[in-house]
């Protein structure tokens, strides 16, 4: 843990984490606290193992080794690994994005933002059994569950998309969508796989809004991969930066920015600081 | 699609001829043996003979028609680029038109199959084909919500049609179970073989998972053919009861009364037809009624969701287990309550009713309807049963022309009938959308 941080305000730890497909770690020992209510970046080159780190985190790999350990408020320390792979979503309240886009495409934006809210709903609807019957109880979660997904899509400016089907919608719309649909699980820690991939400059610019609003209003955790400098650098508080599956450096984006191994790794030369400038401060 | 490309669309007259000369060439080429030359036998020794008029006429019929289809089906095809173009503009209003052409069909096939025994009382065929039409109608429901819904492929949907038939038959001939009460326990025991099926296959998807249903369909068929202790064999179960109007068979005399005398009718076979009919009706309203409230509710979008992308169910929190075994075993269920009415129907079953042809007869439906379109199911059932009956006067090419219809349906609506999804809850109500 780094100094001058206390404990209470990590809400994400991962000590000695790897992860190992055959002879290849695509993980290789890392460390790493993600401060709570902050944007942490996760930048490195293809292949260093961001979205492999996802997946250890999200439960859709088990790490070979190491622990990660969530903070959970009201739930205490929480394995993450040790979690069945759909509550790490649902118990822990870590939600993730994908970095292909995947939304429910026939369904409209409205029904993948319910489909968000499947285990409450569930619940409600006593397992399909008041649900059929159309007991009131039912329909007043069901009528909580559209005035959330409603009041998300407003804040992100798609309420006129509602009855859309995800599919029809174009890509930029649908990364919106995507973390819409993320947001309506109430998450503690939002891990968004590069969210900007294909998104114009304004629309790219929109969304440094949006995530900086979302840490400050929704009182969330975001973890951040992005190839984008111009949304890791404006909005990261903290950067992490991976290469070959281990952390090469960490620190705030003006330190990153100057860090001789992140050049030398981006770049793969040491004379090139020009170039790099070049796409860290686009 | 955009109007760049459709503006270029249009081929010139030169290209039609060259398209049309090309399969014109191709004519000649497979015409010259197959017509311009043929063998005739003169004084006892075979002679080659010449046919060239007849290959020159076949030649240009060739080339005419090549000409003529190409045409139609660029006239076609503009026809619907337009009709698209101008639905984009304006597509709140198509969608409520064509929401309400669906629903007022869907009425109007619940009237006629309300009506049909009384207008056709006296005429059995009728009323027994449409009773096929609606067990087909039932099985396909079910299926819908595995395959439509669920989006798992089950090609053997048969083996839970055959639980449920096999279930009754040997609940009412072994324990006197009467139809209704052995019904939901026969639809139980389909349930459970649901799940039998489901959990060893929960890691599969797409072909594997079609390929492990294939087989658990022929592994249901062979026991069925070969534990003859418990299910006859081959030679199957035979005087099964017939169902009971609350309990007054439908016999012409009995020393408890019967159907016909407790309402003073005169004894007829066609009430049994007709009774028949309502009960299968009334099961497949209810089954109708069940997945669709089911379809509005959490565990109806999770199927759907699961359809359409089972990852993102997962980091949302979604158990996928639960969701995919409860649509196995709702569709088992369904499955087997057709079967019991089948059962009921024949009076006899054998395993040569439950093979891997119903399945994909079943199947068939769903994919021809539309998949997890409810109406889809019905009209491509009516189609499916009644082409093979319709077709009976073309004796030996009846499979043929069924075969012939089921492509030319796929080719004409690649997803379906029906294609069309409805979804389940609206924001804005349909038809307020700009």
């Amino acid at each position: 843990m780094r100094a001058g941080m206390n404990a209470e305000n990590i809400i994400l730890s991962v000590e000695h984490l790897t992860m190992r497909f055959g002879g290849l770690a695509a993980i290789d020992d890392l460390s790493l606290a993600v401060p709570a209510g902050k944007i942490t970046g996760v930048i490195g080159p293809n292949g260093a193992g961001k979205t492999t780190f996802f997946n250890c985190l999200t439960g859709f790999y088990k790490p070979t080794e190491g622990v990660v350990s969530l903070n959970h408020p009201t739930r205490g320390a929480l394995r993450l690994a040790d979690l069945p792979s759909h509550q790490v979503a649902h118990v822990a309240q870590v939600v993730r994005t994908f970095q292909n886009i995947r939304l429910f495409p026939k369904m409209t934006v409205l029904e993948n933002l319910i489909v968000a809210q499947h285990n409450a709903l569930q619940k409600a609807s006593g397992f399909s059994l008041a649900g059929i019957l159309g007991l009131p109880s039912y329909r007043k979660a069901e009528q909580q569950a559209v005035a959330k997904a409603v009041d998300w899509l407003t804040r992100l400016h798609l309420i006129d998309k509602a009855d859309t089907p995800a599919g029809a919608l174009p890509y930029g719309t649908q990364r919106r969508v995507e973390i819409a649909r993320a947001l309506c699980v109430d998450p503690l820690l939002l891990c968004l796989d590069e969210p900007a991939a294909g998104l114009n400059p304004r629309e790219s610019g929109e969304l440094n809004e949006l995530l900086l609003r979302l840490v400050a209003d929704a009182k969330l955790t975001i973890l951040l991969i992005e190839h984008d400098m111009s949304v890791v650098m404006n909005v990261s508080d903290h950067i992490c930066v991976l290469n070959y599956g281990r952390k090469i450096a960490e620190g705030t984006p003006k330190q990153i920015q100057n860090d001789p191994n992140v050049i030398k790794a981006y770049l793969g030369e040491e004379d090139a600081d020009e170039l790099l400038h070049a796409e860290v401060s686009a | 699609m955009s109007p760049l490309v459709f503006a270029n669309n249009a081929p010139t007259l030169a290209e039609r001829c060259k398209d049309a000369a090309g399969i014109a060439l191709i004519a000649l080429l497979l015409g010259i043996p197959m017509i311009g030359l043929t063998t005739a036998d003169q004084g006892g020794s075979l002679q080659v003979l010449t046919r060239w008029p007849l290959l020159g006429a076949f030649v240009a019929a060739a080339f005419c028609g090549r000409l003529a289809l190409r045409y139609g089906l660029d006239m076609l095809k503009q026809r619907r680029q337009t009709r698209d173009r101008e639905a984009a503009a304006r597509p709140g209003k198509r969608g409520v038109r064509s929401i309400r052409i669906l629903e007022l069909t869907g009425w109007l096939a619940f009237g006629i199959a309300l009506v049909l025994p009384i207008l056709f009382s006296d005429n059995r065929y009728v009323v027994d084909t449409a009773t096929t039409v609606l067990i087909y109608v039932m099985l396909g429901w079910g299926l819908n919500v595995v395959v439509g819904l669920a989006g798992l492929l089950d090609l053997g949907h048969a083996a839970f049609y055959a639980v449920g038939a096999y279930a009754y038959a040997l609940l009412s001939t072994q324990f006197g179970w009467g139809f209704w009460t052995a019904l939901p326990v026969a639809g139980l025991t389909a349930a459970v073989f649901g799940l039998a099926l489901g959990w060893p296959s929960l890691r599969l998807r797409g072909d594997y998972l079609a390929i492990v249903t294939l087989g658990f369909g022929e592994i249901i068929r062979v026991v069925l053919t070969n534990w003859t202790d418990l299910s006859g064999g081959p030679n199957g179960i035979s005087s099964i009861p017939r169902p009971t109007f609350f309990g007054l068979p439908f016999v012409p005399s009995s020393d408890t009364g019967t159907f016909a005398s407790f309402f003073g009718l005169e004894f007829s076979p066609m009430h049994r037809i007709i009774f028949l009919y309502y009960v299968i009706l009334l099961l497949s309203l209810l089954t109708n009624v069940l997945v669709k409230r089911l379809r509005r509710l959490p565990i109806g979008r999770a199927w759907e969701a699961m359809r359409e992308d089972e990852i993102a169910c997962k980091a949302l929190g979604m158990n996928i287990t639960n969701v995919k075994l409860s649509a196995f075993a709702l569709g088992a269920m369904l499955g087997g309550v057709a079967g019991v009415f089948f059962a009921a129907r024949q009076g006899f079953i054998s395993p040569e009713s439950f093979t891997f042809n119903e399945s994909a007869i079943i199947l068939a439906i769903v994919v021809l309807g539309g998949m997890g379109s409810q109406l889809g199911v019905v009209l491509a059932s009516v189609v499916l049963v009644l082409l093979p009956e319709l077709g009976r006067d073309f004796a030996e090419y009846r499979m043929l022309l069924f075969g012939a219809a089921m492509i030319l349906i796929m080719v004409w609506r690649p997803g379906g009938i029906l294609s069309h999804r409805e979804p389940t809850l609206r924001h804005q109500p349909a038809g307020e959308q700009a």
